[in-house]
């Protein structure tokens, strides 16, 4: 039982790191219609800031801080320059045009900082794991990461139902025209929604740094689980996303973690051995083709689309 | 616009490719991976050679010497591709590198149907080793299974009575665990194979083998998941609790990003960069001094083909027509090697030993010293199913 | 929703146009029957084996266009049917059944047969959705892959032997595999042509512009666009038999989810819904991926842009700028 616990934990850590990464991207997606394959190349890059921001300040959090501003720079003029001009076109065109920026963030950032990767390592405090319960021992960054998601979460979900530039993102969704004929400057909102999207994907990148990795690619394949997510969750929800996630999470890890034992109860060791880890990869690809056989539209459609 | 130069150029370099004059020289085509994040270890790899051949005058044999560097891209459609570019647009005479046993695994059959000499400078695949293994093609690095067990050994030499081992699960990542469970005698109390290679967090893994509660966890983990499974070993608290026991896991490239979180975790290895012959002293020094970095053991590898080459056309006497007097000359392992002397098993792949080593501080650097040796002059268990005599 | 995926008709821009876009097809068609001529003269025979992967992955492209540029279903998982066309000829070489007449007729109706699963689940979705379900089915053929133990996992196998047609064609003479390859191009596109212009490819392409309309009128779009998924998917599955045999090698990359991308890169870069479209983008892209690659050692920092600049600006790839520049 309390193995369990710990790897629920586990599941809902992971969860939280994909919602951090699922937010800015539905956020994004549901409002700007925008297929973002560069999005990855956020979260690679705000890992990137963070290392490097790390060794020459000394401080994990100016280090933390300075990513998050330079994310939201990045983004900022990432979408003056290049995205806005995707907005109206086709998902296909979009796919393309980001499926480039991928490609060129990769090599940008082979060019900058070298091929070799780097660390960004944690305060001495933080290299431990505490007893949460008894019998139960915790990584103690992986619980600072749960909270920084949940309060992300909590902070998102009062800009977007309480302040007026989340009335304006909810009404910008639903019909843009009338925003801007309300004298709002939607051009100035979408920049700065995409802005908060790359600062969110950004936030994700530095939090997995001390666990994961920062290199070139990190971005491309929790990407594609993000979009899993967003899909299931439905685009656009913030609410679908933090739910899916904590979904994707624990079926991800929990499957990881029992899968193989079943399967040795009633299998040869051998079959158990190869079927366990193919079985466990494929299982959020069969859970979200489930979703969308039954839900065309994922779990928490948006009411506006 | 851009686009139609750019088509141009590229029109325009495919086909001035066999136009240029025929000097005699020995050509050289290198494939290995100088894009991604494991561009680290090709460079390492191109450093290496290059020092090698700068070592030699730039001469192999007496002939001057022409490099065509490939990067595969880590795939091994692409790296078979670029192999044929190299076998039949530039006809080159030698093949050096391939770090991927897949990648390997799929550019091998024109190589042997061209009857290309080769020098695989790490990839060991066990099918290489054994049914595969061909005339022309040699091994400067070890066959998958024969640094595992020699962990394996060692563990035993340590007392570990129960085991949790972990890897990536494909054929590399089952050779290595099937190479510690060969010589391992304990109880392995869990085997772990996490999807590669894009599962990047091992938490669910780390709970299991704290629940199985063993005395020690062998992982094998190659390249930036090395690092990434470190860290999170160190972060649940593991060590110190439970040891570790690597192999290529933690290197010379993986070390500076590792630091502090590496240092006393043993692996084993046939190349140690403190090994102390003369030729590795100089290898190591000089690499040093014109890279401003330590070499790893894939540089260490792939600077030994130089040597290897270089005898062998030193035996002909530069007349590369003579492939099967090269063959001979090569299956000696006559040259200095950095590992220090080792001999050739019918399948081509090193007979050598294999050393413990140790992470160390040394004042604010990190390095791998030797420790002991854990096996003498150890062959591969895949050379009997080798044709070859 | 964005502007939608424009027809292409041959109405765009003017007739000197329509003969400029017309020259160069049949220059390119041209010049690539001339192509093992030249590598024999010259006696460079990996301009034929480069050639040769054009034309494979052009095939593929083909057979994408056809459900992405004229049925509108932008499927992300179309490596996915190389894969298993790829597979299926390599499981039965190892399997000691090396007869083309077996294996590719069972790569085919192995990518028919997955395509009519994936199809018959994910056409009831639209739009991202659709994108994204396509390339999760095709992750998950893809961690089949490596978990396929016996055929070499994520090592992939190494094919021994090509497949054999009881000596009416060697697939082991370049030249002649080479011609063979296109062949089945210029079936494919002829294949292609037929269908869109019948009465079923009609109410494909209506479909794509309403399918609500096409339904009010009461044709069942669910039944039609799944055959038409199907016939693309089982065309891809047989370049995936031939990509095969070109390599002599089997593996999971083959159906990697940026292989996918770059197929969908081809036919945009070629031309939306146009014949010869998907032929010139893989041509055009597989040189510059190779051309730039020899340039400069950062070849994607020039590729990325120049994509990003495609899907911007020109409207129709290069068959809709030859054609007549931007439209929609």
């Amino acid at each position: 039982m309390l193995y369990f616990i710990e790897q629920s934990l586990n599941g809902v850590q992971l969860g939280m790191l994909l919602f951090l990464l699922a937010a800015g991207l539905t956020l994004v997606f549901g409002i700007m219609d925008l297929v973002n394959l560069a999005h990855g190349s956020l979260y690679m890059l705000g890992a990137y800031f963070a290392a490097t921001f790390a060794v020459l300040t000394g401080s994990f959090v100016a280090a933390v801080a300075l990513a998050l501003i330079g994310s939201l720079i990045v983004g900022m003029v990432l979408e003056v320059v290049a995205i806005r001009r995707l907005y109206e076109r086709s998902h296909l065109d979009q796919v393309l045009g980001t499926f480039g920026l991928l490609l060129f963030f990769n090599e940008a950032v082979r060019l900058i900082w070298g091929p070799a990767g780097m660390t960004l390592a944690l305060p001495a405090a933080m290299l431990t794991a505490v007893q949460i319960i008894p019998g139960v021992f915790y990584p103690v960054y992986r619980l600072v990461i749960i909270l920084a998601a949940l309060a992300v979460a909590a902070l998102l979900y009062f800009v977007v139902m309480r302040t007026r530039l989340g009335m304006l993102i909810r009404a910008g969704a639903s019909n843009r025209e009338m925003v801007g004929a309300l004298g709002i400057n939607i051009k100035l909102l979408y920049t700065l929604v995409f802005g908060l999207g790359a600062a969110l994907a950004g936030f994700a990148g530095v939090m997995q740094a001390p666990i994961l990795t920062v290199q070139i690619g990190m971005g491309e394949n929790i990407l594609i689980l993000a979009f899993v997510v967003i899909i299931i969750g439905g685009i656009g929800s913030i609410r679908g996303a933090f739910v899916a996630a904590v979904f994707v999470g624990l079926v991800e890890t929990v499957g990881r973690a029992f899968l193989p034992d079943m399967l040795h109860r009633i299998l040869s060791t051998n079959a158990a051995a190869t079927l366990g880890p193919a079985l466990s990869s494929m299982s959020i690809y069969m859970v979200m083709a489930a979703v969308l056989v039954f839900r065309p539209e994922g779990l928490f459609p948006a009411a506006s689309r | 616009m851009i686009k139609t130069t750019f088509v141009a150029a590229a029109a325009l370099a495919l086909v001035a490719g066999p136009a240029m004059a025929q000097q005699k020289t020995v050509k050289i085509g290198f494939v290995s991976t100088f894009s991604g994040p494991t561009a680290v270890i090709g460079n390492d790899m191109r450093n290496s050679f290059e020092l090698g051949l700068d070592h030699v005058g730039r001469k192999l044999g007496g002939l001057p010497v022409e490099v065509i560097y490939e990067d595969d891209t880590q795939k091994p459609d692409v790296g078979v591709q670029k192999t044929k570019k190299l076998i039949e647009s530039d006809h080159v005479d030698f093949v050096v590198g391939y770090i991927w046993s897949n990648v390997l695994l799929a550019s091998l059959k024109p190589l042997v149907d061209s009857k290309t000499m080769t020098v695989v400078t790490n990839a060991g695949s066990s099918k290489f080793a054994g049914e595969l293994c061909s005339p022309y093609v040699f091994s400067t690095s070890w066959q998958n299974d024969q640094t595992p067990e020699a962990m394996g050994m060692y563990m035993n030499q340590k007392g570990i009575k129960k085991a949790f081992l972990i890897g990536p699960n494909y054929a590399a990542g089952k050779d290595m665990l099937a190479g510690v469970k060969l010589t391992y005698k304990g109880a392995v109390v869990g085997e772990e194979y996490t999807r590669w290679p894009d599962q990047l967090d091992f938490s669910a893994e780390l709970s299991k083998a704290r629940a199985a509660n063993p005395d020690a966890i062998f992982v094998f983990y190659p390249g930036g998941a090395g690092v990434q499974f470190i860290t999170q070993y160190v972060q649940a608290g593991l060590k110190g609790k439970i040891p570790l026991y690597q192999v290529f896991t933690i290197d010379e490239l993986s070390l500076p990003r590792l630091k502090d979180l590496a240092v006393g975790i043993p692996g084993a290895q046939e190349w140690v960069n403190d090994l102390p012959n003369a030729a590795n002293k100089k290898f190591v020094a000089d690499y040093i001094a014109k890279y401003k970095k330590r070499p790893s053991f894939y540089g260490a590898q792939t600077y030994d083909a130089v040597g290897l080459i270089n005898s062998a056309i030193t035996a002909v006497k530069g007349d590369l027509t003579k492939k099967d007097a090269m063959r001979k000359e090569m299956e000696k392992a006559d040259f200095a090697s950095v590992r220090g002397h080792f001999t050739y098993g019918n399948n081509h792949i090193p007979i050598q030993n294999f050393y413990l080593q140790d992470a160390v501080k040394e004042g604010d650097d990190y390095v791998l010293k030797t420790v002991a040796t854990i096996v003498k002059d150890d062959q591969d268990r895949f050379h009997d199913k080798c044709p070859m005599k | 929703m964005s502007a939608s995926l424009e027809q292409d008709t041959i109405g765009a821009g003017s007739d000197a146009r329509w003969m400029a876009s017309a020259l160069v097809t049949i220059a390119v068609v041209a010049v690539l029957g001339l192509v093992p001529l030249y590598t024999t003269l010259t006696g460079n025979a990996f301009l034929l084996t480069l050639f040769t992967r054009v034309l494979i992955l052009a095939i593929g492209a083909v057979s994408l266009n056809l459900i992405m540029g004229y049925g509108g279903m932008v499927s992300f998982g179309h490596a996915a049917y190389l894969g298993i066309g790829g597979y299926a000829v390599g499981i039965l070489a190892k399997e000691g059944v090396g007869s083309g007449y077996i294996q590719w007729p069972v790569a085919v109706a192995a990518s028919a047969l997955y395509a009519l699963v994936v199809g018959a689940l994910s056409l009831r979705t639209r739009g991202v959705y659709f994108i994204m379900i396509t390339l999760a089915f095709a992750q998950m053929i893809y961690y089949v892959a490596i978990g396929l133990d016996r055929y070499g996992g994520d090592d992939g196998l190494t094919i021994y032997q090509r497949s054999t047609f009881g000596g009416v064609v060697d697939l082991n003479n370049k030249t002649v595999f080479y011609y063979l390859c296109f062949a089945v191009l210029l079936a494919g596109i002829y294949l292609v042509s037929r269908i869109v212009n019948s009465r079923f490819g009609l109410v494909i392409q209506g479909a794509r512009a309403n399918e609500r309309r096409m339904r009010a009128i009461g044709f069942p779009t669910f039944r039609y666009k799944l055959v038409c998924f199907v016939i693309a998917g089982a065309l891809c599955g047989l370049a995936g038999a031939l990509l095969a045999n070109h390599t002599n090698f089997i593996s999971p990359a083959m159906m990697h989810w940026t292989r996918s991308g770059d197929l969908i890169v081809m036919v945009v870069l070629g031309g939306l819904g146009t014949l010869f479209g998907p032929l010139i983008g893989a041509l055009v892209f597989l040189l510059l991926e190779e051309g730039l690659s020899r340039l400069t050692e950062y070849p994607d920092l020039f590729l990325g842009p120049i994509l990003l600049l495609v899907a911007i600006y020109a409207h129709g790839g290069i068959e809709g700028l030859l054609r007549g520049g931007r439209r929609g």
